[in-house]
């Protein structure tokens, strides 16, 4: 007779053999970061990606998101007759969640899964390898520049984002909703604290961090053949999406724990 | 012969399996190679051939055993002390495994550069060189690996690995996938680096015409062991029965492939 606990056990055993491959895996990413040699043109060519290439996609979440946050505001705060409040509630939900938040989504699905997909046909390949009979350490050259152009330049893209969101917030409220431009204007920098904007920067500088980590790590350690390339990006993507989801949890909590408890 | 005393190259007790062990590739690999030699492994397909190179360079870790490269033993070493093990040495693979997104003149020069052995300007010109040494014309420079054909890309490759002028050079099938002149080409690279740079090679080919021109050893793996090894014409003499089954490519004898039905 089989004993029940031990499909459980070998689970178990599973997850912490993965956890402790991811965080070695982490570590010594992180690592190469700091060490030389260093290499630019990689750097560049991720920091262009993901800077420049991410942007239409990210900037047409936000204006979305500013816009469709205007109108369900308006129709709901319209109850309560509180409609002045959405300047407030536009730039707020943008600055401090959606922007990081949704930005952070979509560019887990395009960076994390080309990622997975490009380092996992080099696995597959044998690419990888042959970097490393060409003295080039594989996790400097294709690891590292991902890492940092991922966690450095996602605040930045989120932080145009955030314009763009607001600003779709803006051409709803005065060209469809007949708020005066100016009121609206100043309503949203009136209650604007830099602690909002901070706080979403630092959260995305954190999942452009967990992104690139997670297409990283899956395609590093692709299975064999299109069949392994295939899965190492649904688990890019589906993993980094949770993981962005779980820390943005955390990190709200510990940015504003103090005005929750108060 | 190039052949010197001092071993290059020395595997002893190489055992490598997968699956967690199940499934046992190399049993117990014993193989010396010597400094500036020309040895060459044959055996049936999946016997393990490259798994045995891939474990001398280090891309695999053998489960036991020991690998000597110029008396140090490789498998216990830092990874630092392990990369500057391999500044030495060249690799064709056996699928090419070019770098898709680099041209071709970048992937040739990948060693040079990344070793900062000279400049841009001047590793495009080695790399030039190089190409037309594998019988490859200029105009292929600036094309990516997709746009060249198979037998090209491994040419390409063969470039990149002979492009720092390794000690020790390992070919995965450097002739399978060209035509019998093209072949001949390489075979004549092949012992032009080996003889006049004086380079240790590593040969894994099923060619029997390749083998004899440029082996001075060939050693045959089968079943996880190296089950024989001897200069060429030591191999034409041998009665060992497995040699002479796999160098007359006869079907029937102590050999059996698994064949499925
Ligand atoms: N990474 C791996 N994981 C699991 N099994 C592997 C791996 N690499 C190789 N093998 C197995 O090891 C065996 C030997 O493979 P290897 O590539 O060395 O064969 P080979 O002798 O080079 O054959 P061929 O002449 O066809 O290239 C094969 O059965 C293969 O399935
Ligand atoms: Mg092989």
């Amino acid at each position: 007779m089989m004993n029940p606990l031990r499909p459980i056990g070998r689970a178990f055993i599973a997850f912490l053999a993965t956890s402790g491959r991811l965080a070695a895996f982490t570590a010594l990413g992180v690592s190469h970061c700091f060490r030389p040699p260093f290499y630019g043109r990689q750097l560049l060519r991720q920091i262009i990606e993901i800077g420049f290439f991410t942007l239409p996609v990210v900037g047409l979440t936000a204006i979305f998101a500013g816009m469709v946050l205007a109108l369900q505001s308006y129709t709901g705060f319209a109850r309560f007759s509180a409609e002045g409040a959405i300047a407030n509630v536009v730039v707020l939900s943008i600055t401090r969640e959606l922007g990081p938040v949704l930005g952070g989504l979509m560019v887990a699905g395009r960076i994390g899964a080309a990622m997975a997909a490009e380092i996992g046909t080099m696995r597959v390949t044998e690419q990888v390898d042959a970097l490393t009979t060409l003295s080039t350490n594989p996790m400097k050259y294709l690891v590292a520049p991902r890492l940092i152009a991922g966690t450095v330049m996602l605040p930045l893209v989120i932080f145009v984002a955030d314009i763009i969101g607001v600003f779709g917030g803006y051409l709803v409220s005065v060209y469809k909703l007949g708020f005066n431009p100016s009121n609206y204007l100043q309503n949203t920098w009136e209650f604007l604290e830099p602690m909002d904007v901070i706080s979403g920067l630092v959260k995305a500088s954190m999942f452009g961090f967990l992104t690139t980590l997670m297409g990283c790590y899956h395609g590093y350690h692709s299975g064999g053949g299109a069949q392994g390339v295939g899965k190492a990006t649904t688990n890019a993507v589906v993993s980094a999406s949770i993981l962005i989801l779980c820390f943005n949890y955390i990190l709200t909590l510990l940015f504003f724990s103090k005005d929750v408890a108060g | 012969m190039s052949q010197d005393n001092a071993a290059k190259i020395t595997l002893s007790g190489v055992r490598k399996t997968f699956a967690g062990g199940r499934k046992v590739v190399l049993d117990h690999v014993d193989l010396e190679v010597g400094k500036g030699e020309s040895l060459v492994i044959i055996g049936g397909s999946g016997t393990g051939k490259s798994v045995t190179i891939k474990c001398m360079l280090g891309l695999l870790k053998p489960d036991s055993g020991a690998i000597y490269i110029d008396g140090q033993d490789v498998t216990q070493m830092s990874e630092g002390a392990r990369e500057d093990i391999n500044r030495q040495v060249g690799m064709l693979f056996q699928a090419a495994a070019l770098f898709d997104s680099l041209p071709i003149w970048e992937n040739v020069a990948f060693g040079l550069l990344a070793r900062k052995m000279c400049s841009r300007a001047d590793a495009r010109d080695i790399a030039a060189e190089k190409l037309r040494l594998v019988g490859l014309a200029p105009d292929v420079l600036d094309l990516s690996p997709a746009e060249l054909s198979g037998g090209m890309q491994k040419r390409v490759g063969l470039a990149r690995a002979i492009a720092t002028n390794p000690e020790i050079i390992f070919f995965d099938e450097p002739t399978t996938g060209l035509d019998p002149i093209m072949a001949d080409v390489i075979n004549n690279l092949i012992v032009h680096v080996n003889q006049e740079i004086g380079a240790t090679a590593i040969t894994i080919t099923h060619d029997m015409v390749s083998a004899r021109k440029i082996g001075d050893r060939i050693a045959m793996l089968y079943d996880g062991r190296i089950i024989w090894a001897g200069s060429t014409d030591a191999m034409d003499h041998t009665d060992n029965p497995y040699i002479q089954q796999f160098i007359h490519g006869r079907a029937d004898g102590p050999i059996k492939m698994a064949v499925r039905r």
